[in-house]
Formats: C-alpha cells, structure tokens, sequence
C-alpha cells in the first residue's frame, strides 16, 4: 500500500468522524410542546408572537431584554425571555424562528431569526395588493409620510 | 385586442424575440459544434468541416442576441416602465442610477442573464484561442448556454411552466388580476381598466439592503467566477471525449486560475457587502449560500494544484480529471441551493421559490451525468450511460422516492470516475515523501475534503427534505465550522509554506533544511510575537480550541514568513516568476487576517450605563452587549464617550436615516463621527440597519443600530417648561417632585476651552419619584463665556424620562427647565464591536488574486511561445 493511500484513507476516516460528531451535535426543529418535553436540550422553536399578550421591551432602560408570548401553530404559548435587541421587523414577521431553550417554565431564547416576507425576495405578487392600492388612490405610502414627519 | 393607456410594448416584444432566439441559437451552436468534432473524427487529416463555420454563426447569434436582451431589460428598467413587472417589482422611481444595476440582478431573471453574458463572453474568447479544442469545448458551453436560455424563456411546455421570463407585463402577474383596484367598477369579473398605468406611480423598489455599491460590482465578479468554472471543466470532459487525455491541461491551466482570482474576489467582494451593510456583525457567517459559493471554489483550487502535480510529474491526472469537473457540478449544486427555496429556514439570503425546481434539479442531474457520458471510452458505454441517466431521470421525476434524486446524482459522479480510471492512465511508481507533489496533493485533499464537510452540513435541509427527518443546525452553527477548519487553517498555512521549498520528485534533504532555515526561524520568532503581544486570548470555547487558533496563526504567519522568501531564495527575486508564491503570500494574509479578526473581535457596546435596571426574572449574569444612547447625552463605550447627535435623512431616500454618533478616544483625545444608518422598509415600515466603520491600520470599530423607537410613535411634542425657584424650593413634575438643593458657582470645572474670563454655574437637583419610590441627584451645568451666549447641559433621569437644564441664573434664583418626555425621547440602542486586523484579510485578498493574476499571465506566455516553436518546427 502507498503511502498517499493510507493517508488518503486516514483523511477520509477523519472527514466521517467530523461529519458523525457533527450530526449528533444537530438540533430539531420544535413546537411549543415538544420543546417542554425537553427542558434543557437546545431547539429550534417555531412559533409566532402572541399580539393578545403583552410584551415587555424597554430600549432605554435596558435594551437587551425582550419578554413575549410565542404561540406556535397549534396554539400552545410559551414565555420567550430574549437577551437582545427586538428584532428590526419583529412585529412584522409573521414567522420566527427562535433558538434557545426551555428551562423553568420560560424559553430562553439565544437567536431570533424572524421570517420576514420581504427580507431578500417575496413570494411573487404576495404583497402587490399593498402597494398598488397605495398607488391607485394616488396618496403616498403611508411609511413615507412617517419618515417626512420624523425629519422635521 | 385590447388597448391601455401608456404602455410600450415594442421593448417586450422584441425581448421576447431575442429569448427564442438565443434559444435556438444556443441549440444549433450545440448541435453544430457537436457535429463538427463527429465530422473531424470520422475523417482523419481533417481539422475543419463545415459545420464549424454554421456552429460560429449560431453562437455569434447567440452573443447578439443575449446583449440584446440584457440591454432591452436595462432600458425597462432604466425608463421606469412599470407596465413590465420586472421594472416596477424591482425599481422604483427614487432610485440612483448606480442602483438600477443592482435592481437588473436583484432577480432571479436577471441574474440567469448576466451569467450567461459572461459564458458569452468567455465563449469568445475560446474560439479565438482554442485552435483544436474550439468545437469540443464550445459544444459544452453552448450546451451550458442552452440551459441557461430556457431558465428566462417562460412558456408552458405539456402543462409545465419552463423559466421565468423577465419581460412579463404587469396586467398578466396574478398578483395584478386579483387585485379589482385596476377593474372597471371595482369588479374582478370585470375588464381591466384601460388606463390602469396611471395608478401605477411607483415601483416596488430595490430591498435596500441592496442599495450597496458591493451590490453593484459583487453579482456581476461572482457570475464571472461562477461562469468562468464552465472553461477548465468543459476543457476537462473535451480530453475524455476526443481522446486526447492529457493535452488539453496547458490550455485549461491559465483559464482555471483566472477563474480562480475572480471567484474568489467575487466570494469576498461578498463578504464584504455583508461586513458593510448587514448586521450580523462580521464578513462571514458560514450562511448556507456563502458556504455554496466557497465549496466550488476549494474545490477548483484543489483541481488546480493537482493540474500543476501533474504537468511538473506525471501523477495526479485523475484527481485533476474529478476536481475540475467536480468544481462547475457543485456550481451548479449552489445554483440549485440558493435558487430552489429549499434553504427555507437555514438561510437568511436565498432566493424564494420560483416554481423552478424541476428545471433547476434537471440543469444540475443534465451536467452530472454529461460528464460520464462524454467520458465513456466506447460506443456501446456511451449509449448506456445515456439510457441509465435517462431512466434514472424519468425514475426521479414519476415515482416518487425521496432518496433516489441523491441516488441518481451519486451514480452519475460515481459512473464518472469509473470511466476516468478506465481511460486515464496513471503512474504505478509511488511518489517520494520529499518530493513537492506529493505535499501538494495532501494539501489538495485537504481542501477538497474541507469542502465536502462543509457542503454536507450546508446540506441539512436538502437531507431533511430527502429523509423526511428534522434536523436542524447545532447550537452554535459557526463554532461548528469553525472547529473544523481552523485545524485545516494549521495544515494548509504549513503547507502552504513549506512545500515551495521542496522539488518535484525529490528534494534532497540538506537542501532543504539549507533553504528553508532561515525562513523557519524568522517564522517562529515572529509568531511568537504575535501570540505574545497580540492577545490572541479566544477562550469562549475552551483552551483546546484557543490552543488551535494558536497553532493556526502560527502556521499562517509561517506561510506568509516562506513564501514571501522563496521570492528571493528560490526566485532569486524573479517577480514574473513568482505568482504562486505572491498568491500565497495573499493567502497566508488572508488566513492570519480571519484568525486575527474573528478571535480578536471584541464587544464595545457593553451596557455599562448602569442605567439597566434589574428585572427580577431572568437578566442575564454577562452586561448586554447593546448600549442605549439619548440623544445629546454621552456615554461611555470601551475606550470611546459616545454620543448619539441626532440624525439626517438621504437627500434622495426619505426613507433612509443616518445617525450621527460622535466618538472620543478619552485617553488620545482623537474624536470622530460613525454614521451607521436605518431604513424603513415602505412595505412592511419595519427597520433595516446598516453599520458604518472606521478603519485603521490595526483595526475597524464597527457599529450598528440594533434599536431605534418606533418611528409611528415618535412624535415628540414635548418642550422644556421653565422654573424660577430659588434653593430650597420645589418643583413638580407628573411622577414626583424636584428640589433645587444647590446652586453654586463653579470654577475648576474640567472643560476644555474654558478661560478664566468664563463663568460657570451647577445647580444640585433632587428628583423624588412618586412611581418607583426612587431618589436621583443631578448636578446640573450653565456655561456663561464672556464673550459668547452661554450654553446648558442638559441632564436626564431617564427612569422617568425627564430632561433637566439650568436655563439661566439671576439674583440667586435659578430657572430650571423641565422637560418630560415620556416614550418620546430619542434615543437609539447600538451595538458596537472592534474587528483588528481586518484590513490583513483584505489586503490578502488582493495580494492572492494578484499573484495568481501573474500566475495566469506567465502561463498565458508559455503557451503562446510553446505554440509559435512547433509552428515553427512545422513550418521548417
């Protein structure tokens, strides 16, 4: 056997055992209840903000923390503590994606990826309605106002 | 038919004209050139058929017609059509014009074009170099051109939607025909109204995101890098197909390094758009459509150097045979990645679903098992191939087994290498363990199995859709990349550095050690320096991994240290000679400059404010790493006070906000304005934030608004009621009271520019409140200059959004302003971090895309002078 064969092989042996180790160190994607099921273990929960609760955030006084009520699809809720910044579009996003995990009775949340429609591309014509409308009535775009006000 | 008001239609029309055309032109160069290697083989002696000079004028057509669609696009897009959905999905009116380009490769349409634009391009230039590789290779890439055609033509064929077509009109999108504002009556049965365009008064706009000038110039470098892979990999598949199984590595050589500078600026012309203005704090965030761009061009990078292996000792053909190939099929694979909407979740950035999936699956299986097909050394092979591919295909699309998609991609890699060990010959003799080849094949299969780890975690998804499973990402997805290939960092700076200095075939030992000495202690020391004084100190994740990154900077600057010798030992100072040690240099740069920059990344915006007030459940043991500032008021931040001045809008974007926050080195006095900016979406009127950096030769500080209130609410009407009390007395405000304790003249009041001529006075406040039964002291200060109007600063208690001044003093009254402002102040929430040595990792860039630039230009040089001596030797 050569020797480029051997190392060939060790190399590849060490690229499966990175891979192996890598696949038990992957995490789930979860609901609200089977997140409970697991206190502890680290997840991907998905889920959106609960608007009917209330949701505590106070940038000024303490910007890296952020309280809410996630509620995922089949209407369980959990408390969601996350030590960050809101997200820019939290409010709209009508998805997130929340990493973290659940321990005593809140989820920890380390990540808030939210799933904005229009974060890279929207779905094609799901959102043509807003704007054309804004068009057809000949007024600008609400936001664009808020914007002229905010710079006086 | 019916007539609307203000619409253009020549322009769509003729775009549509050219997408056939370039179909079918693309087609009939496919099958032209096709039939001209067939005709040239069949006869002997022969080196031309007339199916040549039909296959040039199909492609020329090509070119044409392809140019012609890009600018009939442009000008839509540029005029402001809106009556095409392109123009109004993509554009808007407030656009710059430097954006308008941006807006042309914002979709899908538009960046299918550019790449083949740039297959046109280069396709030129191969007819007029290539001489008796023209048609094979060019059979190839018009084969690539024709996929690429049907990915804009966007007819129905048997039911099924083939591409997107860019040139759609807006009244044909479902978007539009659902929508009863633009029918007669309001109506949806009704007719569309004919004068509908005229509701139409702006765009969709470009995501603003994008409105970077790296948006500009990174699609079209990327696509270059992504479309010049096609060159090396269609020269490869030529050898296989026309039996000439080692000579096409001379003319491929100088292609596959061009291809390899400008992916790899194109892959951190990237990176540096995300450090710019994406705020996840950094150049590379190991997101899935990063990782596909990087994995094809580890892999050309590996091809490359077992292509050098091979010219310089014979060994190492077959890999060169695999990477080559491998590198343009796992373009494809990205392609398919980041275009397929099957990212979903892991993702930020990829494309959405077009519908395309079918096609996109069939553009990658169609080149995977292109190569087999065209690498089979008989007849009677070729025909099965074909037949199993097609089966195999058939087989995919109808039953519907999840597994047997990656099944069929296998096979076709799988039948490829089989027929490239039954056609390619290789050396039984085994390499000398102090020879460079055999060094710079480990350092291959290192890269190439970096790249295989990387891209089977990137695919997650892709599996998870495959088995039906659900796994996600690790908790720490980039610590996941990252432990992994800080340790290929160690292996390829060693590497890197080590195996110039040895021979092809063999080195002699005492040669070596004589050459390489110098180098090695020159590395040692200075790396020991750099460990000592440059706090390498990463001890998030352990000693092991901080032990690692130590060995890896080591390593790197090793690569760096040798290289930049062997110029002059090995060269003896020979610059024309020595790309690869340039390029290598660069890339020992760019390896130290990530290692620096990422372990050395410090937070700056440690909440330190002592303003956060504890919540009683569940605040977090470590300070938070977003720090609020009120407008007017300076913090402290790191080394730097901080003050957040206010802000301004783009000339041209109302939408688009820029806050000024001033800095000051408190120990240098050096002071600067950051101004990272927001945007407001119009769509969703949520906020997007951009950083701003100011670069050193040592390190960036970088910022970012990681909050801001909310724009709708901020409507801050509130002004400073002014007081006259005199000490002693009250003040009330809603929430409590406030008693003016002091006033006192102040003389030693440590302010710059204050002369003695200047008077200054504080005032002592006590503010009681009611709400949260807590007491606060401000000392309050007026500056009276003699000779200008005198100035207050302002103080806040914002628990209680107060805003306190001392307005003026007469007689030993004060006047006190009050301002309450409650949810209304301004204020805005920054994340700020300190990346050194970021501009090692740029400058890196540069160096390797240079040295591998001059590379490619001494191997352009060669040839030409190898080409004129056997032309000359014929010609004698």
């Amino acid at each position: 056997m050569k020797k480029i064969h051997i190392i060939l092989l060790v190399a590849i042996a060490a690229a499966v055992a990175v891979l192996v180790s890598f696949l038990q160190a992957t995490s789930t994607y979860d609901t609200v209840a089977t997140a409970r099921s697991k206190p502890g273990k680290f997840v991907h929960l998905m889920a959106s903000w609960d608007k009917g609760s209330p949701l505590q955030y106070d940038a000024i006084n303490n910007p890296n923390f952020l309280s809410f009520t996630a509620i995922d699809t089949l209407g369980e809720k959990v408390k969601v503590i996350y030590n960050n910044p809101k997200p820019e579009n939290f409010e709209q996003a009508p998805r997130l994606v929340m990493k973290g995990k659940y321990v005593n009775g809140v989820f920890e949340c380390s990540n808030i990826q939210t799933k904005c429609p229009s974060k890279y591309k929207e779905e094609a014509g799901s959102n043509n309605t807003q704007t054309t409308q804004a068009g057809s009535n000949g007024a600008q775009p609400a936001s664009t106002r808020t914007i002229s006000e905010l710079s006086k | 038919m019916e007539k609307y008001i203000g619409e253009y239609l020549l322009p769509g029309q003729l775009g549509h004209f050219f997408i056939i055309l370039s179909l079918v032109a693309s087609l009939v160069a496919t099958i032209a050139y096709f039939m001209d290697v067939r005709t040239v083989r069949l006869n002997p002696g022969t080196t031309f058929s007339p199916w040549r000079t039909l296959a040039r004028g199909a492609f020329i057509t090509e070119v044409i017609s392809v140019i012609s669609i890009f600018a009939i696009l442009f000008y839509i897009i540029h005029n402001h059509r809106f009556e095409y959905y392109y123009a109004w999905k993509h554009s808007n009116l407030s656009l710059e014009f430097k954006y308008l380009l941006a807006c042309f490769w914002e979709g899908q349409e538009g960046s299918f074009l550019l790449w083949s634009f740039w297959h046109c391009l280069l396709g030129l230039v191969v007819i007029k170099t290539a001489k008796s590789w023209e048609s094979s290779v060019m059979t190839i890439i018009s084969g690539a051109q024709f996929a690429l055609a049907t990915m804009v033509l966007g007819i129905f064929f048997f039911g099924s939607k083939i591409g997107t077509n860019p040139f759609i009109l807006l009244r044909d999108t479902e978007g539009f025909l659902n929508n009863p504002d633009f029918r007669v009556n309001g109506d949806l049965s009704g007719p569309i109204m004919n004068n509908y365009l005229s509701h139409i008064v702006d765009g969709n706009g470009l995501n603003p995101l994008l409105q970077n000038r790296w948006m500009v110039i990174h699609p079209p470098v990327l696509f270059l890098g992504f479309a010049s892979t096609l060159i090396p990999f269609a020269f490869a598949l030529a050898g296989l197909w026309t039996r000439r199984i080692s000579e096409w590595i001379n003319q491929a050589l100088p292609w596959a390094l061009f291809s390899l500078a400008v992916f790899g600026v194109g892959i951190m012309m990237g990176a540096w758009w995300a450090y710019e203005s994406l705020n996840f704090g950094g150049y590379w965030a190991w997101d899935p459509v990063e990782n596909a761009s990087l994995v094809p061009w580890l892999i050309l990078a590996a091809g490359i150097h077992t292509l050098l292996i091979y010219k310089h000792s014979g060994y190492s053909l077959r890999s060169t045979y695999l990477f080559l190939v491998l590198t343009f099929i796992f373009v494809l694979y990205s392609t398919f990645l980041t275009r397929s909407g099957i990212l979903g979740e892991s993702s930020v950035h990829a494309f959405t679903d077009l519908g395309m999936n079918v096609q996109l699956f069939l553009f990658l299986y169609g080149f995977v098992w292109l190569a087999p097909i065209l690498a089979a050394n008989t007849f009677n092979k070729r025909i099965i191939t074909l037949f199993s591919a097609a089966v195999l295909g058939l087989a995919c699309y109808f039953l519907n087994i999840s597994w047997l998609p990656l099944i069929a991609m296998l096979g076709g890699v799988i039948t490829f290498m089989v027929f490239v060990f039954q056609q390619v010959p290789s050396v039984k003799k085994e390499e000398e363990g102090s020879s460079r080849e055999f060094w710079m094949f480990i350092g291959s299969l290192v890269f190439f199995l970096s790249a295989m780890v990387i891209i089977f975690k990137t695919s997650l998804p892709v599996f998870n859709k495959l088995f039906g499973i659900n796994t996600a990402a690790p908790e720490d997805v980039e610590y996941s990349y990252n432990q992994i290939q800080v340790l290929v960092a160690v292996i390829i700076g060693l590497l890197t550095g080590a195996t110039q200095y040895l021979r092809y075939r063999n080195t002699p030992t005492k040669m070596f050690w004589k050459k390489m000495a110098l180098p090695l202690i020159l590395s040692i020391i200075a790396s020991a320096l750099v460990l000592a004084f440059g706090k390498v100190n990463y001890t998030q994740k352990g000693l092991g991994f901080e032990m690692e990154i130590w060995l890896a900077v080591a390593a790197s600057v090793y690569a760096i240290i040798a290289n930049a010798g062997y110029i002059w030992i090995g060269m003896r100072g020979k610059l024309n000679l020595s790309g690869g040690s340039v390029a290598h240099l660069g890339f020992g740069l760019v390896l130290l400059g990530i290692l620096l920059s990422s372990a050395k990344k410090e937070v700056l915006s440690y909440n330190t404010s002592g303003i956060a007030v504890s919540f009683g459940e569940k605040s977090d043991q470590k300070p938070g790493e977003n720090l609020t500032l009120v407008k007017g008021m300076t913090m402290k931040m790191g080394k730097y006070d901080v003050t957040y001045r206010g802000d301004s809008l783009h000339p041209k974007k109302p939408t688009q906000r820029y806050f000024r926050i001033d800095f000051r080195q408190r120990e240098t006095g050096e002071q600067f304005t950051l101004w990272p900016d927001a945007f407001i979406n119009d769509k969703e009127n949520a906020l997007m934030s951009s950083p701003d950096a100011r670069h050193y030769l040592s390190h960036d500080v970088f910022v970012y608004v990681s909050s801001m209130p909310d724009p709708g609410k901020n409507t801050d009407t509130s002004k400073f009621v002014s007081h006259v009390r005199s000490v002693g007395d009250t003040i009330f405000y809603s929430k409590g009271y406030i008693i003016l304790e002091d006033l006192a003249g102040a003389d030693n009041i440590p302010l710059d520019k204050l002369s003695p001529k200047d008077s200054a006075y504080t005032a002592t406040l006590h503010v009681h409140s009611f709400a949260r039964q807590g007491d606060y002291k401000r000392n309050l200060l007026l500056v009276k200059p003699f000779d200008k109007p005198s100035y207050a600063e302002p103080d806040t208690v914002m628990a209680e959004g107060l805003i306190l001044r001392l307005d003026d003093l007469n007689g030993g009254k004060a006047n006190i302003g009050v301002r309450e402002s409650d949810n209304v102040l301004e204020y805005v929430t920054l994340k700020a971090y300190k990346f050194p040595f970021i501009g090692v990792l740029w400058g890196g860039i540069v160096i390797t895309a240079f040295g591998t630039f001059m590379s490619m230009a001494r191997r352009i040089r060669l040839n030409r002078a190898a080409r004129n001596k056997t032309e000359a030797a014929a010609g004698s």
